[in-house]
């Protein structure tokens, strides 16, 4: 940690045990996440990108769905919503599109965000909406037991495709990128110098903002399958990693033990929900246009 | 405190349920709406999409009802006064985010313009056949606030009243008009903006470091706060504590959803909203709401031509259901007859809170259409035998 960044209001406690503890609801430690699992690892990135970018606490708000992921939003020293199934996004849009100076991030898994929640976030990022979504991808469902996602690879054994999974999986970069997002990289848990610096660019950006986080699942995806633990996984994510900034997000699919393409794939500047409404009104309706004032302190 | 002049649209129209509609929710101060297209019921937020930019505030269009049901409760934690509008099936995907706004005592209503059901139905035609829906239709115990119009100029009040009720008690309230008093255009006066009552949102006065999400004032209703002001709160559809956390216990678990449904209390007995005519003396009592109203209305007045001692009690707040007001009239009226737009919902509360003490007799209706009142009148004549 470098000790220039730690400026006001983000002061540690003389013993704390740890620097991010600010960032973090400590009456509710110790978290519920296994050994060996990456999401911890993700929060430190996130908590790291939110110090070196000096953001206003007050003013971020982390929106989580169901899942080991989904419990984010309750660590979270932040205002924060641990919402229904699949749902963060359109919640997520909602408090944007009611309080735009939030810093709205949705932070939950790829069961969540790419099943249940598919058809929010390609609309999300066709409307190119302020959110910036952070997706820690475990390619399984651990909070029910490892069930097969739409991210599981194909030949990986799960609790529902116990003979081998054989449906083609999702490339959730691609998918985000065809959608419209504004930006999009990969990182895995092992890259987590890279991860906080691509969490601190999506909170600079404006528009839909898409990070996929390969993370290790140990108890439930790496021991099925005979991958090892969390360090293991660690290994294997140095081993099989590429960085490719730039790559085309349709050659960058995830295979069970292939190389795994990493970096910032999109960065492109497209008018946001809030441009595209504001040049419309004005065009059509142009002085009778009032700008909205939804959100109302006395009210 | 009063309406805000710039959502009211003060004067003498002439307007059907839906636009009336439209109008309360602007007049009520909501400045945020997410929809999803279905008959009958889009009108309410086409208006608003056609009013909203000049008054300042906004709607979007969602991909789904999923979506739109908890956009809406995004924008109230983000400082919105907030609604959404759907039918029959649209409601049906909206129970899931009824539960959520219920669970984290989320102030929002939802507008449901019935048509005839099951599944895809009757898209263009009346019923009444979603009203055990509104109360029962997400999983887990919970109360929730439901109130049905019966005219265009109803649509513009009770929409209203709808979010002042949320307000006031932090619970999602269902707004049930039906196909018919959503189409139907009649007069509508709306008054000038400082004639409008408007309950505003029970904001803390407590600092971040006193302030508690859920810990109940004295009424069993928490206070609020919203994103952006500090507080850094956490809301969750998990089983929470005062403070908001997950804790999942038995206790927990007993005190928070008993209280969520206690609060609503005062609404099942004095603060009920109900229509009353004729009850002294009244051998029999027709139980009735929305459209179906209007055609007992026709009924009881044939009845009383025929020197039948008829009565009307008119539900406007359907949930909670008024049980004191009906086990009182069981106790001293024969019958009660309940006529609706399904095969026999409300009518099981009016049986149940008759205990026994007067006849209850259902005149069913499977929808599509309004009922006859010659139908519900020959079921008054024969109750009063």
């Amino acid at each position: 940690m470098n000790e220039t960044t730690l400026e006001i209001p983000y002061e540690i406690p003389a013993d704390a045990h740890n620097p991010v503890e600010p960032f973090l609801r400590m009456d509710r430690m110790p978290h519920i996440w296994c050994p060996g699992c990456g999401i911890g690892t993700t929060v430190n990135c996130f908590t790291r990108a939110l110090l070196d970018s000096k953001a206003d606490l007050d003013k971020v708000a982390v929106v989580s769905g169901i899942g080991c992921t989904g419990r984010v939003a309750g660590y979270a020293r932040l205002d924060s919503f641990h919402t229904t199934h699949g749902r963060a996004i359109p919640f997520a849009t909602g408090l944007k599109l009611s309080n735009p100076e939030l810093q709205v991030v949705v932070y939950s898994g790829d069961g969540d965000l790419f099943a249940i929640g598919g058809n929010h976030f390609i609309h999300a990022a066709r409307r190119n909406m302020d959110l910036k979504v952070i997706c820690v991808n475990n390619l399984t469902y651990a909070m029910t037991g490892g069930q097969t996602a739409p991210t599981t690879p194909s030949k990986v054994i799960s609790a529902t495709n116990p003979y081998g999974v054989f449906e083609p999986s999702f490339n959730l970069v691609a998918l985000a990128e065809a959608a419209g997002a504004s930006y999009v990289a990969r990182w895995t848990t092992y890259h987590v110098k890279q991860l906080a610096r691509s969490m601190e660019e999506i909170f600079k950006k404006k528009g839909f903002c898409f990070i996929e986080v390969l993370s290790p699942c140990p108890t439930l995806y790496q021991r099925r399958n005979k991958m090892g633990d969390g360090l293991d996984t660690m290994k294997f994510y140095k081993e099989v990693s590429k960085v490719r900034h730039g790559a085309r997000t349709s050659e960058c699919e995830l295979t069970k033990s292939g190389e795994i393409v990493v970096g910032k794939f999109v960065d492109r500047e497209r008018p946001d929900y809030f441009e595209l409404l504001r040049a419309q009104m004005t065009e059509s309706l142009g002085d009778r246009y009032a700008e909205p004032e939804v959100s109302c302190s006395e009210c | 405190m009063h309406a805000d002049p710039k959502g009211v649209l003060t004067g003498v129209h002439f307007l059907d349920g839906d636009h009336a509609c439209c109008e309360g929710t602007l007049a009520a101060g909501a400045r945020f709406a997410a929809g999803y297209p279905i008959t009958p019921s889009t009108e309410v937020v086409e208006r608003f999409a056609w009013r909203i930019p000049t008054v300042g505030g906004l709607f979007i269009q969602m991909e789904d009802e999923l979506a739109a049901s908890i956009a809406i409760q995004g924008a109230v934690w983000g400082g919105a006064k907030a609604f959404t509008v759907t039918s029959g099936p649209g409601f049906s995907l909206m129970m899931e985010h009824i539960g959520y706004a219920a669970m984290t005592e989320t102030p929002c209503v939802f507008v449901n313009v019935q048509r005839g059901g099951p599944s895809t139905g009757l898209p263009t035609l009346p019923a009444q056949a979603d009203m055990m829906q509104a109360r029962w239709g997400s999983h887990g115990d919970y109360g929730i606030i439901a109130l049905c119009p019966n005219s265009p100029q109803e649509c513009f009040d009770l929409t209203i009243q709808a979010f002042n009720l949320a307000e006031e008690f932090r619970v999602p309230v269902m707004l049930m008009l039906d196909e018919c008093v959503g189409h139907m255009t009649e007069k509508v006066v709306i008054p000038e903006a400082d004639g409008i009552n408007i309950v505003p949102r029970r904001f803390t006065h407590k600092s971040p470091e006193e302030f508690r999400l859920f810990e109940p004032q004295a009424d069993g209703v928490p206070d609020m706060v919203k994103a952006g002001d500090g507080y850094r709160f956490h809301v969750t559809g998990l089983t929470h504590d005062e403070r908001g956390y997950p804790n999942m216990t038995v206790d927990t678990q007993d005190r928070m959803v008993r209280r969520m449904q206690t609060k609503l209390a005062p609404l099942a007995g004095s603060r009920a909203f109900f229509e009353a005519e004729h009850l002294e003396g009244a051998d029999v009592v027709v139980v009735s709401y929305g459209i179906t109203s209007r055609v007992a209305q026709r009924a009881i007045e044939l009845a009383r031509q025929q020197g039948v001692r008829a009565g009307k009690f008119r539900l406007i707040s359907a949930w909670p259901f008024p049980a004191a007001h009906i086990a009182e009239l069981a106790a001293r009226v024969k019958a009660f007859v309940v006529p609706e737009l399904n095969l026999g919902q409300m009518v099981n509360e009016v049986e149940r809170a008759a205990a026994g003490k007067a006849a209850v007799i259902p005149v069913t209706h499977a929808g599509g259409t309004v009922h006859n009142p010659e139908t519900i009148l020959k079921a008054i004549v024969e109750a009063a035998r």
